[in-house]
């Protein structure tokens, strides 16, 4: 079983959602990185995802795209992110990480190399933003060769119709992009939620992840219970540009517990 | 509507947007239902002969097409050598051909139901064009510039302005065309039910490229039939400037069969091929993905992209279109590069020698054919897309030339 899938069996044994805290690798430096990682695995974490940074992440807003031009500054590639997962991996091999990303950083690397590449580093799982389901035999045969997961988004928009043709070949987990826009914008309200999830839960076995606009812990909670994670980005980036990596752990301990409490008897409904 | 010719290089893009293997669908998964959507909308529009007459008439009525075939005598003599013959598209409404495919993407948007308009721009010829045609049809239009072209292009900016667009400053990155691009996508991705994106140039995903082209086809087929009348055959030479290549594929597509014709694109060197500072994709990219397709781009070993810069903000853009780079692949046509300095001097040739002002986009393609005409028979044509008109360059020309106006 992978890591991913074997951390959602046992989620679902304990009866809980996932938290997925984001970490833009290298805002504002590689140090802070990796102290993130070490310390949301620590705090809470279920899953880590790791941004790639990117010169033109169309799908971002503007917290993402500032921690990805911070990043940019300090150095990062594609190459040191993997670098980022290996010195992390050496203290902690449970916890499973997913990158998050744009193609080309990976087409200029060499999509087998990279999956290669990858796999060994200690990565489980790939979302690549721009590559939608047609255009994904470019990635999938090296990423199954490499037991990397393919993480496939879905968004408001996605039909019925299209749901198994977005499905095929995914594993992992499904990323629901709650809203239509871009990351860190708009909430999507429990009732959106209420509507979206079992349409999904229709079309596949795969837990279901909720991104976009999950800020507090109290959202979090209310994803926790339609949904088996949630993802936190942009809240934790302004945290960290706010105040400093405590602030931040401080956060993801605190969405964690709101993750725990979600679904206990006691939780108010929402 | 076209017959399929067996091995015409014109039956592209394939099924799944590609020409070769360039091209392609590359946008999150909030876009995608959108581009198919938008696919299946322009096949639909394609195939119906009310669509045609409905384009022909505003191209006609409001653009002012066919746009003139004009013999440059003066110029021919001072070159010595070929015919030159330009494509007078700078004398559309509002001055370049960008008109002849924003006419063609809002008659689609209105076709689709959609009620909102956005467009990135550059130089802020796309936009002027995209929000003239908002007027015209009386629908709410927000064009996304770089917070730089803003500032270096003001007079589009108030002309978009007064024809009632939005211009939103786009800060993000340099703050030039390829920032601007982004934060369309953006916002197409916030707004995906009532709006639509007029993209000004034959790139970004599919149906994008294909479509582009297909409104734009009309300089090449014009220019053809013109030239058949003037001439009595082809040209020898048919050359434009690329920035993302759509006045070029414009003109190129229609004679992409006749083998005898040499095609040649013209990119932007900028400041020199070897300086760093150019936007010269072919010549000096490799293959990548921006902005929803595959092509070639500037980009660094780590496939960041790379700014790109040149004189002229019109083809100042990293990225070209798709066709462009499988033309390049396959050796159809052929993709040089001029200077700024280069194009400085082609901008005042023509105006001295012709008395047209050209923008400075085309006075690149006018730079090579000063290059090459002077070597050629007499008897042999070249035909260059004249695709905008300089006036919006006039302040950075004089600046160039160390004049203060």
């Amino acid at each position: 079983m992978s890591r991913i899938a074997g951390t959602f069996a046992a989620l679902r044994e304990a009866g809980r959602a996932a938290l997925i805290p984001f970490v833009e690798a290298y805002d504002p430096n590689r140090e802070t990185s990796l102290a993130l990682l070490r310390g949301m695995a620590e705090n809470g974490a279920d899953i880590i995802e790791i941004g790639v940074p990117f010169t033109d992440p169309m799908a971002d807003g503007p917290t993402i795209q500032a921690a990805g031009r911070r990043a940019l500054e300090a150095g990062a590639s594609l190459a040191g992110v993997l670098g980022l997962v290996r010195e992390f991996r050496a203290g902690n091999t449970h916890t499973p990480l997913v990158l998050m990303g744009y193609l080309n950083p990976i087409l200029s690397y060499g999509v087998a190399r990279f999956c290669a590449d990858a796999a060994t580093a200690g990565v489980d799982g790939l979302i690549v933003v721009d590559l939608p389901t047609e255009e994904a035999d470019l990635l999938l045969p090296d990423a199954a060769k490499n037991e990397l997961d393919v993480i496939r988004l879905i968004a408001p928009t996605t039909s019925d119709a299209r749901l198994p043709l977005v499905l095929a070949g995914s594993s992992g987990f499904v990323y629901y992009v709650s809203i239509t826009g871009i990351t860190g914008t708009r909430t999507a309200s429990a009732a959106d939620l209420a509507r979206d999830i079992p349409r999904i839960r229709a079309a596949t076995n795969l837990p279901i992840a909720v991104g976009f606009g999950v800020r507090t812990p109290e959202q979090a909670a209310v994803v926790a219970r339609h949904a088996d994670a949630a993802i936190v980005a942009s809240a934790l980036i302004e945290t960290l540009c706010k105040h400093d990596v405590a602030a931040v752990l401080a956060d993801v301990a605190a969405l964690s517990a709101g993750i725990r409490v979600a679904r206990q008897p006691h939780a108010d409904q929402a | 509507m076209n017959e399929i010719i067996p091995n015409s290089l014109r039956n592209g893009p394939d099924g799944r947007g590609r020409f070769g293997e360039f091209g392609g669908r590359f946008v999150a998964e909030t876009l995608m239902p959108l581009i198919l959507e938008l696919e299946a909308a322009y096949d639909s529009a394609k195939a119906d002969p009310t669509f045609q007459t409905e384009l022909d008439y505003y191209l006609k009525h409001y653009v002012g097409r066919p746009s003139a075939l004009w013999f440059a005598e003066r110029l021919s003599r001072e070159l010595g050598g070929a015919k030159i013959y330009f494509k007078r598209d700078e004398l559309n409404h509002t001055g370049a051909h960008k008109i002849n495919n924003c006419l063609g993407q809002i008659l689609l948007a209105r076709r689709m139901g959609k009620t909102r308009i956005i467009a990135e721009t550059g130089a802020g010829q796309h936009g002027v064009a995209t929000a003239t045609v908002c007027a015209l049809f009386g629908l709410p239009c927000t064009i996304y510039m770089g917070a730089v072209d803003v500032e270096r292009q003001k007079p589009n900016v108030f002309r978009m302005k007064l024809l009632g667009a939005e211009v939103i400053p786009v800060s993000s990155g340099a703050g030039t065309l390829k920032d601007a691009m982004n934060d369309a996508m953006r916002d197409w991705v916030a707004n995906v039910r009532d709006t639509f994106y007029i993209i000004g140039t034959a790139a970004g995903p599919h149906p994008y490229p294909a479509m582009v082209r297909d409104f734009q086809c009309v300089i090449g087929n014009e220019a053809k039939a013109q030239l058949l009348q003037a001439e009595g055959r082809l040209p020898s030479v048919a050359i434009a400037a690329i920035g993302g290549g759509s006045n070029a594929i414009g003109l190129f597509h229609p004679f992409l069969d006749d083998a005898a014709v040499r095609l040649i694109g013209v990119e932007a060197a900028g400041h020199g091929l070897d300086s760093g500072a150019h936007a010269a994709s072919l010549s000096r990219g490799r293959p990548g993905v921006l902005h929803g397709n595959r092509t070639y781009l500037l980009q660094n070993e780590d496939g960041q992209i790379q700014e790109a810069h040149s004189i002229s903000a019109g083809l100042d853009y990293p990225g070209i279109g798709p066709e462009h780079s499988w033309l390049h692949e396959i050796g159809r046509v052929e993709y040089v590069a001029i200077t700024d300095q280069e194009a400085l001097a082609a901008f005042q040739l023509c105006t001295r020698t012709e008395g047209i002002i050209p923008a400075l986009e085309p006075s690149h393609a006018l730079a090579h054919v000063a290059k090459i005409a002077g070597n050629m028979n007499k008897d042999e044509i070249v035909l260059m897309n004249l695709c905008g008109r300089g006036d919006k360059d006039i302040f950075a020309v004089a600046q160039h030339l160390g004049v203060s106006l």
